[in-house]
């Protein structure tokens, strides 16, 4: 009985880390955003600092009304989001905040969040081709092509990880971190973060959702409560990657005291990750679609293999 | 029959029956859609026979590389939104049998060479990484080795033909 108590405790806080980290991550966005561009950002709901601003968007886009286009594949149309949003809150499951606190401890862990992130991407490209409108058709196209581009690096930077740690568990990963690591797979955490930030569409990838081209590509006839559910999906999105670089390349509780505080470094690595996240949109202007696929095989993918060969010739000569 | 059997059983249910719909509905979009069914479901029939790392290889390939590679094809040719009555043309007929032929040939070797094969789940090893990698890298490492010739042979093909095409094209 016990045992099933635990399960249910497990997935409850998985549940509510789903449901405030990516609010807490969009609310950070807001302020961060506004500072660097000189203004100040929401000021006014819940009175302090607008720290209430998320939920009144939520209570707004709850009241919206349903709109689906005629045109459109109604059903594909309906269900894209969920899927957009899903595998975001199942990859959360196995990513370890401290030794032991975790959704569920899987031997494959790595292998798993890396399988269940590219489902994400199907959910877009169903929003992209149901909507019946051809911004959304060219913003699915976009979606597709980045994710085929980004994929590969993203996987090859995580599998140096994998073989510096001699396992694909994310708790076995983190055990095994060393801090000379940060030199060793620095190319590797760039490129990892790099091509996670292509996989969610941050700016500077956005070409998906470019505003000044195609509307807002995929979700440009989504509104309401489903719109709202991709934007979660990409602030879910954000925060899955963060937890993943700091986990994988910043050795996730690995800290001073971190046998009382080593949940705290891996949240406190995340949010700086995040941060980072949050900080390159304001920094860098949206690539063209030819510089994007540029960047992905002649640049990322030829530096994750090299860094594959230095963690081979460091893991043949450790061992 | 126990809970684990239920459960492949359901979940064999959903891939046969949506694997159908994949040959059966006339939209063309919906049929890629149905494929990203069947293939979770045969992942999941492997989550139950313990291979868990064949489990998410499969997610990570065809779901995620596999389909969305047919859908980014299907979107940049030809994906218009409601039915299309010339999707089944009149080879069904020779198409449904050849098919037949190859679940009777798939079938049967798997009974001729599994077929005393018991899995007791209760002690069976799961199939993760390690085992695999074993498997793979000592007993089977030249059908491996094979595999990958083949495949790195088929890439540079892709490639030549590719480039012949766009020279003929842009010079």
């Amino acid at each position: 009985m016990s045992e099933t108590l635990e399960t249910v405790l497990r997935l409850a806080g998985v549940l509510v880390a789903f449901l405030l980290v990516p609010l807490l991550v969009g609310q950070v966005e807001h302020k961060a955003m506004a500072h660097m561009q000189g203004r100040v950002g929401p000021m006014y709901a819940g009175a302090f600092h607008g720290w209430a601003q998320l939920v009144a968007d939520g209570v707004k886009f709850v009241q919206k009304e349903d709109v689906v286009p005629a045109a459109a594949d109604r059903m594909v149309f309906k269900i894209a989001p969920a899927v957009a949003l899903v595998p975001y809150l199942v990859a959360m499951l196995v990513i370890p905040i401290g030794p032991g606190l975790v959704g569920q401890d899987l031997d494959v862990g790595l292998f798993f969040v890396i399988a269940v992130m590219g489902v994400g991407v199907v959910g877009s490209l169903m929003g992209g081709w149901s909507s019946a409108n051809k911004f959304s058709l060219l913003g699915g196209i976009r979606v597709a092509a980045q994710l085929m581009a980004y994929e590969l690096p993203f996987v090859l930077a995580a599998a140096s990880v994998a073989m510096a740690a001699g396992t694909l568990s994310l708790t076995g990963i983190v055990e095994a971190w060393n801090p000379w690591w940060l030199l060793w797979q620095a190319i590797a955490a760039v490129v990892f973060f790099v091509s996670g930030l292509a996989e969610v569409q941050r700016p500077p990838f956005d070409m998906p959702v470019a505003d000044a081209e195609i509307v807002f590509g995929p979700y440009t006839e989504y509104g309401g409560l489903r719109f709202a559910l991709f934007i979660l999906a990409e602030y879910a999105g954000i925060v899955v990657l963060s937890a993943l670089t700091a986990v994988l390349f910043l050795g996730g509780w690995r800290g001073p005291f971190e046998d009382q505080l080593g949940w705290l470094w891996t949240l406190l690595k995340t949010m700086a990750v995040a941060f980072v996240v949050i900080w390159v949109r304001v920094a860098y202007p949206r690539l063209r679609e030819d510089q994007l696929q540029r960047l992905a095989w002649q640049g990322l993918v030829p530096l994750a293999l090299l860094q594959l060969a230095i963690t081979a010739v460091g893991a043949v000569m450790t061992a | 029959m126990t809970a684990v059997q239920v459960v492949f059983v359901l979940l064999s249910l959903v891939a046969v029956v949506s694997a159908l719909l994949v040959v059966t509905t006339p939209h063309l979009v919906h049929s890629a859609l149905w494929l990203v069914v069947t293939l979770g479901a045969i992942a999941g029939v492997f989550l139950v026979l313990a291979a868990e790392f064949v489990a998410w290889v499969q997610v990570l390939i065809y779901v995620g590389a596999v389909v969305v590679l047919l859908l980014f094809a299907l979107m940049l040719t030809r994906a218009p939104t409601g039915p299309q009555p010339d999707l089944t043309v009149r080879r069904w007929a020779p198409a449904a049998f050849v098919a037949l032929l190859v679940a009777v040939l798939l079938g049967a070797t798997l009974v001729a060479g599994f077929q005393d094969v018991r899995l007791d789940l209760d002690q069976a090893v799961v199939g993760s990484a390690e085992v695999t990698g074993e498997t793979v890298f000592r007993r089977w490492v030249l059908p491996f080795e094979v595999l990958s010739v083949l495949l790195l042979a088929a890439l540079v093909g892709a490639i030549v033909l590719s480039r012949l095409r766009s020279e003929d094209g842009d010079d």
